[in-house]
């Protein structure tokens, strides 16, 4: 049983939703709780969402999108308030993770609510003071979608943001709204005789093509480690 | 009964439907890998199944699409929460390739281009239970979704059915695949919401 503690808007449309969950054993970067709500009439539905930081006691924070239509995720962002109870299940998945002692460099690839799993290793990385070297290839339509955008601008020594608008860029962006490309990942990503760790997060489509092109690059298939969020979106 | 949200309704869309627990109906077909979609051509993919004596039996593409196919229409359940009804697929029953296998396996392990495997119990793969599908609802089978082919056992969750599948070791002992080893659940069946290790 978890209770929400503090929620902070990461975007009109996403929130962070910090849990108090006494007992909580601690998980890795990259990892997922299933959350389960249940109606008075005993109706209930879960969904997955990634574990967003670093672990903190029993504290734990996941960010949600907001999805129109929805079944969880719009109660979650709106009706969902601090002090109500909720049930996790925890924490889940044992593939798509960082752990601090690896020392190999990591190439992040984030297409939007698929930075949450992506921030928790950059900010496992701080907690642990790694010094692994790490770059993050952030994918979103508009500059207002971006999520954590305080906390990535501040300088993290070792952490390089690259962030990649597809429908419309700030004035005076170097690179032309559109989706990701080859060229992005080639001059962003590390380059595959680096040996990089290559972990790629988000909507299905954006997942898939994302893959697709580390592959071509010339990634080595297995070290690309890929959760995929949705049927749709970005 | 777990603990209510304050709040919560719920779209309760499934109707009549009766699902596994846990379970939510989509439309359409999500995908769930760990990592980049093999791409594997028709005229390279083989199957081969190797027994616990180390007997190999193999089959080309040319081979295999000389069997005899069936077209068997059934739900699907994915551990990520969705689950796909009334899915039309063609392929070879296991117990036509298993057929002249000679075997005392009681387990196997699935395993596919690109280095994933899962492992089943041998008898869940028989009985007109398992299939290796090669076409969707009509269509060659998509890379995203497995193709050339995949395993199809469709009464566990939908990771014990094998994308991109290129052979079957049987094996007197158990042997955990890929999300078996990564906290998942040995056997997988939806019905009794076998997810993770421990349920
Ligand atoms: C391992 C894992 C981790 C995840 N982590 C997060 C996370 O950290 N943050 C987060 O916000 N989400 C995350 N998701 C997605 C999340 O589980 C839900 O799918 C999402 O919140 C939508 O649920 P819903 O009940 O609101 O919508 P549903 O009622 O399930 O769907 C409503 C409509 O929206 C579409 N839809 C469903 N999911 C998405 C989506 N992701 N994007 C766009 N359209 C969609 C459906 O096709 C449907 O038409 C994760 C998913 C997985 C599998």
């Amino acid at each position: 049983m978890a209770r929400l503690v503090e929620t902070r808007d990461e975007t009109p449309t996403a929130r962070t939703l910090v849990l108090d969950v006494p007992g909580w054993p601690g998980h890795l970067a990259g990892q997922h709780v299933d959350v389960r709500l249940t109606a008075a009439d005993g109706y209930s539905a879960q969904r997955s969402y990634s574990l967003a930081a670093a672990p903190d006691g029993d504290r734990v924070e996941l960010t949600v999108q907001n999805v129109p239509d929805g079944e969880v995720s719009p109660y979650l962002t709106g009706v969902f308030s601090v002090g109500d109870p909720v049930e996790i299940r925890g924490p889940v998945g044992g593939w798509f993770v960082w752990r601090p002692d690896d020392p190999a460099p990591v190439t992040l690839v984030a297409g939007g609510a698929g930075v949450a799993p992506l921030m928790a290793m950059v900010r496992a990385r701080r907690a642990a003071g790694s010094r692994v070297p790490f770059r993050l290839v952030y994918s979103v339509r508009t500059p207002d979608e971006r999520w954590y955008a305080g906390e990535l601008r501040r300088p993290d020594p070792g952490v390089e943001v690259f962030p990649l608008y597809t429908r419309a860029a700030p004035d005076g962006w170097p690179r032309p709204p559109g989706r990701l490309a080859k060229g992005d990942l080639a001059g962003w990503g590390w380059p595959p005789e680096f040996d990089p760790a290559c972990f790629v997060c988000g909507p299905t489509g954006f997942v898939e093509a994302a893959a697709d092109l580390l592959v071509a690059l010339g990634h080595d298939p297995r070290r690309i480690r890929t959760e995929r969020f949705g049927p749709t979106g970005g | 009964m777990g603990i209510v949200s304050p709040g919560f309704h719920g779209r309760r869309r499934q109707g009549d439907v009766k699902l596994p627990p846990g379970q939510y109906l989509t439309d359409d077909f999500p995908v769930l890998s760990a990592g980049p979609t093999p791409r594997v051509g028709q005229d390279e993919w083989e199957f081969v199944v190797t027994t616990e004596t180390g007997e190999r039996h193999r089959w080309s593409w040319r081979e295999f699409l000389a069997l005899p196919s069936e077209t068997p229409t059934v739900d699907i359940h994915c551990v990520t929460k969705w689950s796909k009804l009334g899915t039309t697929w063609t392929g070879v029953s296991l117990d036509t390739l298993l057929a002249d296998v000679e075997t005392t396996a009681d387990y196997a392990l699935a395993r596919s281009y690109g280095g994933y495997t899962t492992n089943l119990p041998l008898e869940d793969l028989l009985d007109g239970r398992a299939w290796l599908a090669y076409r969707f609802d009509g269509e060659d089978l998509h890379p995203e979704h497995g193709g050339p082919v995949r395993l199809l056992v469709p009464h566990l969750y939908f990771w014990k059915s094998a994308k991109w599948v290129h052979g079957l070791d049987l094996l007197t002992q158990d042997e955990p695949g890929f999300w078996e080893t990564a906290g998942y659940h040995d056997y997988g069946d939806p019905w009794l919401e076998q997810r993770y290790q421990g349920d």
